[in-house]
């Protein structure tokens, strides 16, 4: 029998394992895909935002402002790719200033500290290569940009190191009370756990819906992004914001922490995880981005993707024991700005658990903490070393992002390991660059086969079903029509 | 200190260390990321290579084959497995290998042979889903010629770049159905004898003029959506046709891998994508030097091979004459129908007979005249029956009209109407 039953490994569910492992307490995750971080939290805007945009007294704005500054304190703790780099949300005519009283106004209601109103000509000053129509901008020093499939993974581990069981490719498919909590069926069997969290994202509706009185519905909204080449990632410095209008929300160009420029996204609802991306969409995101920097050069784009929000018709997160569903916890709707939000939503799960009088004592063991090798960030002295102990660093996998097979085999053998091409992307950055795997892609393929001992067939590119190869040359002697 | 450092083992560093030889330099050293010499010659497996340079058709590999054997003549040393992370306006050359580990080589001389990469889909923008099945044609010829796996089986081609052209047929002969090449200009980027050979004779339709406006399929690709575009390359709304597909191939074009070039401060050319460089393939930084797919993108192995023995022979010079003194120099500017030149700069003073001048015209063009002015007024004028942008024009210019210039060059070329 778990305690707690985690269904959902995006960054929601990832801070909340590495929340409740802290504790002694048996807590299993669930995740339906193949990895972690594979859904809407590898797909967004990258950003931990300063907390202005909710309305005061909404939970957004609360855990917005509490959850950024302890994502700051994890980043730095467990290695993961992190800059405060602060942002601007401009004015582009007079009549947008108003708006950016009104963001200023909820700005200081919800605690964001260091936050104010620029001039033009402060604004130009900071950002050279905005529009110079820009009449002023909020400037947000907290906000920040993070890798968010690595923040996600990084708590991950860490719970996983601590004791947390993780279930990949293991969909919950039916819920039901039990005497003493709930039955969970999967494909590694059936569950008994005393708690449920629902941090199912996009599947939230459905997974609440199992368990629980319907309550709320999420409107999946997809997002489609430009990722520009490093040649761009100095277009900008800050996170670049416009103000919502009648066209929809504003498009962001913000650079990333792995040095690339991010443009994007526009809003459109969807049809459940339609991530597929659209002529439309990526002309609108296009258009809009260059309203604020207008010398974007979108030819050295190296990919577009899109990702789907799980927003919520509630307008606010849905967080809390579900009603007629004791034991039955909702992180749901978790829409901008949940990945900002992740560690503070998952301190409310400590504090339901502790109102029930279930949260034992905190571990004395616990074993926090994570380091990375990223060898092109090292200095000569330290890549010498590092080939000397293992002349795997001394070749070069990857080489638009410099990724040598020291870095691939670590992230096949980490705690949560890589088991698809694009899963040591997410760790490690191996085909992240401008030939998005082009070159290092078969090398990859390689490396996964030897090392996890499986046929150069079965690797798979991503999710399940993603093979890249389909069969050996020799064999295929006649034509397939 | 070494005398001449050449970073990359394919055909252009390969020819120009064997240059660089026969031109007197005995401390030579290739630097190669990969395991082996000869590059991307290694997987095209094909034939139709060096019947310019050795008068007979070879395959990739027996053309590296060809100049491998050749060095073995010689005292040119090799490290395998390098990567040069970097090279410095000082020519030191940091890398990193298993066997030697962090290295940092001083150098009198560099010649920058990394040759180029594939464009992607990202950097076309294709809407749609991100399935598997979707691959540049290098990454699927590796595959193929190299691992021996086949990644489709159902085929559409993007892009009509000759690696597109040859995968289609190494395909078909594989045992999959490709059932057409797409291309969004109204010509091929391609040489013709590779549309005749690799498309015509197994009867795969070339759409010209259409692009892939949709991709469908959520693990693996099940549908491309196809439709003809107008003359600013945008689809025409009603044109859509459908190819059950479970594979695409892109050959979209091929950029010049010049983050070493960019990172050392080298000027670049924005048309070529790589170095600025003179007529002795010398870039900004006075002993580095530049030649092959590096510098701008060839057809022909041929010609990277033979821009390559210049490179060699410069750095030799370089390395045993000294630099060339300060002189004249003539900024070559493309004109009218040309897209580039290279070389980008000429120093009348140190060309020996003539120049060569490569170029690439910018749309296909029948009987036409390609042009030398220099201030308006007409140096030279050639004729051409037909041009393409997908076959590299060559020119050569005498030295003693190099003198007459007194200012930039401009190439050009229009069509001659037929009286």
């Amino acid at each position: 029998m778990l305690d707690v039953a985690i269904i959902g490994c995006g960054v929601i569910g990832a801070a909340s394992a590495y929340e409740l492992s802290h504790y002694r307490l048996q807590t299993a995750i669930f995740e339906a895909e193949n990895d972690v971080a594979d859904c809407t939290t590898k797909a967004n805007s990258a950003i931990l935002h300063a907390g202005y945009d909710p309305e005061p007294g909404t939970q957004m704005a609360r855990l917005n402002v509490e959850g950024a500054a302890l994502a700051k304190e994890i980043c730095a703790r467990l290695d993961v790719p992190y800059r405060q780099c602060g942002s601007l949300v401009l004015a582009l005519s007079l009549e947008e200033l108003s708006h950016l009283q009104k963001l200023y106004k909820n700005g200081v209601a919800n605690g964001v500290p260091g936050i104010r109103l620029l001039s033009a000509e402060e604004t130009l000053a900071m950002e050279p290569n905005l529009a110079p129509n820009v009449v002023g901008a909020l400037y947000a020093p907290s906000a920040a940009i993070v890798s968010p499939w690595d923040f996600a993974l990084a708590m991950a581990e860490v719970a996983v190191r601590n004791g947390v069981e993780l279930h990949r490719s293991c969909p919950v498919t039916h819920i039901e009370k039990t005497a003493g909590g709930w039955a969970l069926t999967t494909p590694d069997g059936i569950v008994e756990t005393r708690y449920i969290i629902n941090a199912a994202g996009i599947s939230a509706q459905a997974v609440h819906d199992m368990a629980a009185p319907h309550k709320f519905t999420i409107q999946p909204t997809r997002g489609e992004y430009y990722l520009l080449d490093k040649s761009e990632g100095s277009r900008v410095h800050h996170v670049i914001f416009q103000c919502p209008n009648e066209n929809g929300k504003g498009v962001l160009v913000a650079p990333t922490v792995h040095g690339n420029l991010l443009v994007g996204p526009d809003a459109v609802r969807v049809e459940g995880d339609n991530t597929a991306c659209t002529a439309a969409g990526l002309a609108f995101v296009s258009a809009a981005a260059r309203r604020s920097v207008p010398s974007i050069r979108f030819g050295e784009s190296i990919r577009n993707f899109a990702g789907v929000r799980a927003n919520v018709d509630t307008g606010d997160f849905v967080i809390g024991e579900a009603e007629g569903a004791p034991g039955f916890i909702d992180l749901a709707g978790m829409k901008s700005p949940g990945l900002s939000s992740a560690p503070a939503v998952a301190k409310e799960v400590t504090k339901i658990l502790k109102a029930h009088g279930d949260l034992p004592a905190a571990k004395t063991d616990y074993r926090d903490g994570r380091t990375r090798v990223r060898f092109k960030e090292c200095s000569p002295e330290e890549k010498a070393r590092l080939i000397a102990e293992d002349p795997a660093y001394g070749r070069v996998v990857c080489r638009c992002e410099t990724i040598t097979e020291g870095e691939i085999l670590n992230a096949l053998r980490e705690e949560i390991p890589a088991t698809t091409i694009d899963g040591v992307k997410r760790r490690c950055g191996a085909g992240m660059g401008r030939c998005q795997g082009g070159f290092c892609g078969p090398r990859v393929l390689e490396l996964i086969s030897k090392t996890l001992g499986i046929s150069p067939l079965d690797v798979l590119q991503d999710k399940a079903g993603t093979n890249v190869l389909l069969c050996e040359t020799k064999q295929e002697e006649n034509h397939h029509d | 200190m070494i005398d001449l450092v050449i970073v990359g083992g394919g055909p252009a560093g390969l020819a120009a260390a064997y240059s660089a030889w026969q031109h007197g330099l005995r401390d030579i050293l290739i630097l190669e990321r990969d395991n082996e010499l000869g590059g991307i010659l290694n997987q095209c497996i094909h034939n139709g290579f060096g019947l310019h340079r050795f008068g007979e058709q070879l395959t990739g590999p027996e053309y590296a084959g060809r100049c491998i054997e050749m060095l073995h003549s010689t005292g040119v040393r090799v490290e395998l497995g390098t990567m040069v992370l970097e090279v410095t306006p000082d020519k030191k050359i940091h890398c990193v290998s298993r066997e030697k580990g962090y290295q940092i080589l001083e150098a009198r001389s560099v010649i920058l042979c990394m040759g180029c990469r594939e464009r992607t889909r990202g950097a076309i923008g294709i809407p749609g889903t991100r399935p598997a099945g979707i691959y540049t044609a290098g990454a699927a010829q590796r595959y193929v010629n190299m691992e021996g796996y086949l990644v489709g089986k159902r085929v559409l081609i993007l892009g009509s770049g000759d690696i597109g052209l040859i995968m289609a047929r190494r395909m078909t002969l594989e045992g999959a159905k490709v059932l057409a090449c797409v291309e969004v200009m109204p010509y091929s980027g391609g040489l013709t004898r590779n549309i005749v050979q690799c498309l015509q004779d197994f009867d795969i339709p070339l759409y010209l003029s259409h692009t892939i406006v949709d991709i469908q399929g959520k693990s693996r690709v099940e549908k491309a959506i196809v439709a003809k575009v107008d003359e600013n390359r945008r689809p025409i709304p009603g044109t859509e046709m459908e190819f059950d597909v479970d594979t695409i191939l892109l050959s979209v074009g091929l950029i010049p891998e010049n983050e070493l070039t960019r990172q050392a401060g080298i000027p670049m050319d924005p048309h070529t994508k790589g170095a600025v460089v003179y007529e002795n393939m010398e870039t900004g930084i006075p002993g580095v030097f530049a030649c092959g797919n590096v510098v701008h993108v060839h057809d022909l192995v041929d010609f990277v091979s033979g821009e390559s023995d210049l490179a060699g022979a410069s750095a030799a010079a370089y390395v045993l004459q000294g630099e060339t003194a300060d002189a004249v120099v003539l900024d070559l500017v493309p004109g009218n129908g040309v897209g580039y030149t290279v070389p980008q700069r000429v120093r009348p003073a140190d060309v020996d007979r003539s120049v060569n001048i490569s170029f690439r015209v910018r749309q296909n063009y029948g009987p036409s005249q390609i042009t030398v002015t220099c201030g308006g007024r007409q140096l030279a004028k050639l004729k051409r029956q037909r041009m393409a942008p997908g076959e590299m024009e060559h020119i050569a210019l005498p030295k003693v009209l190099l003198e007459k210039a007194d200012g930039p060059l401009t190439v050009a070329v229009e069509e001659v109407i037929a009286k």
